[in-house]
C-alpha cells in the first residue's frame, strides 16, 4: 500500500521516469527524499532576474566562472552573446537556469548539466551536452558528432542535422534530431529514447542494450542486435506530445516512423552465471 | 590529434596567407609541434615555384659544422639546376635552411626533383605552377611571420597544425605533403592509417618515394599514384575511402581545386562552411570563426563523404 501511495504521489508531481521497454525499471521520486534531488551547492535563482554577458573576448573558464557568479547573485535568465564557437561553455551547471547562447558553441558545450533550460541559436560542436542529467537543451541549427553522448536524462533537441554516434552510450532522457544523423547513432544505448526525423546512417543502434529509437526517414542499416519494433499507440501519442513541445513534425507523420529496439540476442543477455559462461565458451 | 584547415575563394584572389594563419593559430591547441601551409597563388604557364630545404631546424641548432654543410648543399642544388637547364628567375630564403626559387624549365619535373633530392639532406617541399608549400616547427603565427606569409595573395589553401604521435617532431614529418612528383598537388591529414606499411611497400615497388615515416605522407603518394594511373582527383579520393584503412579526414588541393574526404567511421572531425564565393573547412568551427566577424551557418560532412570544389 505504501508503495502504491509513493507511486501515486510521484506521478502527481510529474517526477517519475517514463516506462521504456524490456527490462528498464521505473524509478520513483519520493517527496520525503527531496533533499537528495537538489544540490547543496545550488543557487536560489529568479527567472525574472535577467542579464546579458558578452563573452567575445573571454576564455572558456572565465565564462563559466562568470555564469556561476551570476547565478550566485540570483540571476535566473542569462543571455550569452558572441560565444564564437568556443569550447566547453556552459558546462557543469547543476541548477535551475534559463541560459541563452546567441551564436555557436564548440566542443563539449553544456556537458554534465543537471537542470538548466538552454537554447543555442547557432551550431554546436562535438560531444555537446555529454552526460547531461536533467533539463532541456534546444539547438536551433546543426550539431557535430557524439551529440548527447551518455546522457542520463532531460530533453536534448537539435533542430538541424547532427554528425555520427549521436546518443552513444545514452543511459536515459530523450534526444530529438530534426534532420539527419550519422553512422553508429545509438551505439551501446542503454536506456532512453532517440527520435530522428530525417535519415539515419549505417549501424543504427549497434549493440544497444535497451531504449528505443524512432526514425522518420531512411535507415542506411541497423547495427548488431538492433531490430525494428512495432509502433504502438503509446509510441504515437508520446511522439506527438514530445515533438509538439519543440515545434517539430515528422515529415511523413509519426505513425509512419520506424521503431528500433534491442534484439537482446547478444551473449550478455543470457541468464548464465559467469562460471557457467566459462564452461560454454 | 592534429588540426587541418582549408579554404577556396571562387573567382578571385584574396589574402589567403593571412586567413590561413588565423585559422591555424586558432587550431594551435590541436597540434603545437609544427605548422604547415600549402598556398596557391596565380598559376603561371611558363615558370615553376620550388620550395625546398637543405637541413632540419634541429640540425641548425645542434650541428657542429652545419653552416658550411648548408652552403655546400645549396651550391649543389644550384649546380644541378644549371646542369638541367632550369633557369632561376628569382630566389629568396626565409631561413638559413629553407629556400624559394622561381625558375623556367621545360623538362621532366620528376627527373629534376629526383636529381636534386639525390643531394644528401635536400628535400623538395613542393614544385608547382601555383603551389607554395611552407612548413616548419612552431605555431602558425611564428611560421607565418618567419616566412612572410601574411602578404600572400591567392585563391585557395590548406594547412595543418601537428601533434606528433607516430613520427618525429621535424620538418620532414610536418604537413602538408606534396604529392611528389605531381606539380601543385598537396595533402593534409588528421587521423591514423592502419594499413600504412602494406600500401607503402606496394607504392615503393611502383617507384614512389617516401621522405618520412609519417602515415599522412602515404595519402599524398597514394593520390599521386592514382593520378599517374589516369584517375581524376575526385575518383582518386573516392577510391581512397575504400582502400585506406583507419580513421582519417584529409584535404587535397590542386592548382584549381580543393577536396575533402572522410572515412566511413567519421571518427575525425571536420566542419564546413559553404557559400557561393567561399568554402572554408576546419577540424573545429573556432578556426572558421577566426576569419568571419559575423554569424555563419556550418555543418559536419558525413561518413564516407568526398567533396571537391573548383575555384
Amino acid at each position: 500500500m505504501e508503495e502504491l501511495k509513493r507511486e501515486h504521489e510521484s506521478h502527481r508531481m510529474g517526477m517519475h521516469t517514463e516506462q521504456l521497454t524490456g527490462r528498464t525499471q521505473q524509478v520513483f521520486f519520493s517527496p520525503s527524499e527531496e533533499r537528495n534531488f537538489t544540490y547543496r551547492t545550488g543557487f536560489d535563482v529568479d527567472f525574472n532576474k535577467r542579464t546579458e554577458l558578452d563573452v567575445g573576448d573571454m576564455e572558456a573558464t572565465a565564462v563559466n566562472l562568470e555564469l556561476r557568479r551570476l547565478m550566485s547573485e540570483g540571476y535566473g535568465t542569462i543571455v550569452v552573446k558572441n560565444p564564437g564557437a568556443k569550447h566547453s561553455l556552459g558546462v557543469g551547471i547543476l541548477n535551475r537556469l534559463q541560459l541563452y547562447f546567441q551564436g555557436s558553441l564548440g566542443y563539449f558545450g553544456c556537458g554534465l548539466i543537471d537542470g538548466p533550460n538552454v537554447r543555442v541559436s547557432g551550431r554546436v560542436g562535438w560531444s555537446f551536452a555529454e552526460n547531461m542529467m536533467a533539463g532541456t537543451v534546444v539547438v536551433e541549427k546543426n550539431a557535430g558528432s557524439t551529440f548527447g553522448a551518455a546522457i542520463r536524462g532531460g530533453d536534448l533537441v537539435c533542430k538541424g542535422d547532427v554528425g555520427s554516434r549521436t546518443g552513444i552510450d545514452m543511459k536515459g532522457g530523450t534526444i530529438i534530431v530534426g534532420g539527419r544523423t550519422g553512422v553508429l547513432s545509438g551505439f551501446m544505448m542503454q536506456r532512453g529514447r532517440m527520435v530522428v526525423l530525417g535519415d539515419a546512417g549505417d549501424n543504427l543502434g549497434d549493440s544497444m542494450y535497451d531504449g528505443t529509437i524512432y526514425v522518420g526517414g531512411k535507415i542506411a542499416s541497423l547495427g548488431v542486435d538492433a531490430i525494428t519494433g512495432e509502433m504502438t499507440e503509446l509510441d504515437v501519442q508520446w511522439l506527438k506530445r514530445k515533438l509538439a513541445i519543440y515545434g517539430l513534425e515528422a515529415p511523413n507523420g509519426v505513425e509512419n516512423m520506424t521503431k528500433v529496439v534491442a534484439g537482446k540476442q547478444l551473449w550478455n543477455y543470457d541468464n548464465l552465471e559467469p562460471t557457467e559462461k566459462k564452461l560454454v565458451l | 590529434m592534429c588540426g587541418i584547415a582549408g579554404l577556396i575563394h571562387r573567382g578571385s584572389a584574396a589574402d589567403i596567407g593571412q586567413e590561413m594563419t588565423s585559422m591555424l593559430q586558432a587550431l594551435k591547441h590541436r597540434g603545437p609541434d609544427s605548422t604547415g601551409f600549402a598556398l596557391y597563388g596565380s598559376p603561371t604557364a611558363d615558370r615553376y615555384v620550388m620550395r625546398f630545404k637543405v637541413a632540419e631546424q634541429e640540425d641548425v641548432k645542434k650541428g657542429f659544422d652545419i653552416h658550411r654543410q648548408i652552403r655546400e648543399r645549396k651550391a649543389a642544388v644550384d649546380e644541378r639546376m644549371a646542369e638541367f637547364e632550369a633557369k632561376v628567375i628569382e630566389e629568396d630564403t626565409a631561413t638559413e635552411y629553407a629556400y624559394r626559387i622561381i625558375f623556367n624549365y621545360t623538362g621532366d619535373v620528376r627527373r629534376l626533383a629526383d636529381y636534386l633530392e639525390d643531394i644528401e639532406n635536400v628535400e623538395i617541399l613542393s614544385i608547382g605552377r601555383a603551389l607554395e608549400l611552407i612548413k616548419d616547427l612552431g605555431d602558425a603565427g611564428g611560421v607565418s611571420e618567419q616566412y612572410g606569409l601574411g602578404e600572400f595573395q591567392g585563391t585557395h589553401a590548406i594547412g595543418h597544425t601537428r601533434m606528433a604521435t607516430e613520427s618525429d617532431v621535424d620538418i620532414r614529418s610536418a604537413h602538408p605533403y606534396w604529392a611528389y612528383p605531381f606539380a601543385d598537388v598537396s595533402v593534409v591529414h588528421n587521423g591514423q592509417l592502419t594499413n600504412y606499411w602494406t600500401f607503402r611497400r606496394a607504392l615503393e615497388r611502383r617507384d614512389h618515394r617516401f621522405m618520412s615515416n609519417c602515415d599522412s605522407e602515404l595519402i599524398a603518394v597514394y593520390i599521386a599514384d592514382q593520378i599517374e594511373q589516369g584517375n581524376d582527383l575526385e575518383g582518386a579520393m573516392r577510391r581512397s575511402i575504400d582502400e585506406l584503412d583507419g580513421v582519417f579526414t584529409y584535404l587535397v588541393a590542386t592548382s584549381d581545386s580543393l577536396g575533402m574526404a572522410k572515412d566511413v567511421m567519421a571518427a575525425k572531425p571536420m566542419v564546413l562552411y559553404e557559400s557561393a564565393d567561399l568554402i572554408v573547412l576546419a577540424s573545429e568551427e573556432v578556426a572558421i570563426r577566426s576569419i568571419f566577424p559575423h554569424e555563419i551557418d556550418t555543418f559536419d560532412p558525413y561518413e564516407g563523404e568526398v567533396r571537391v570544389w573548383k575555384n
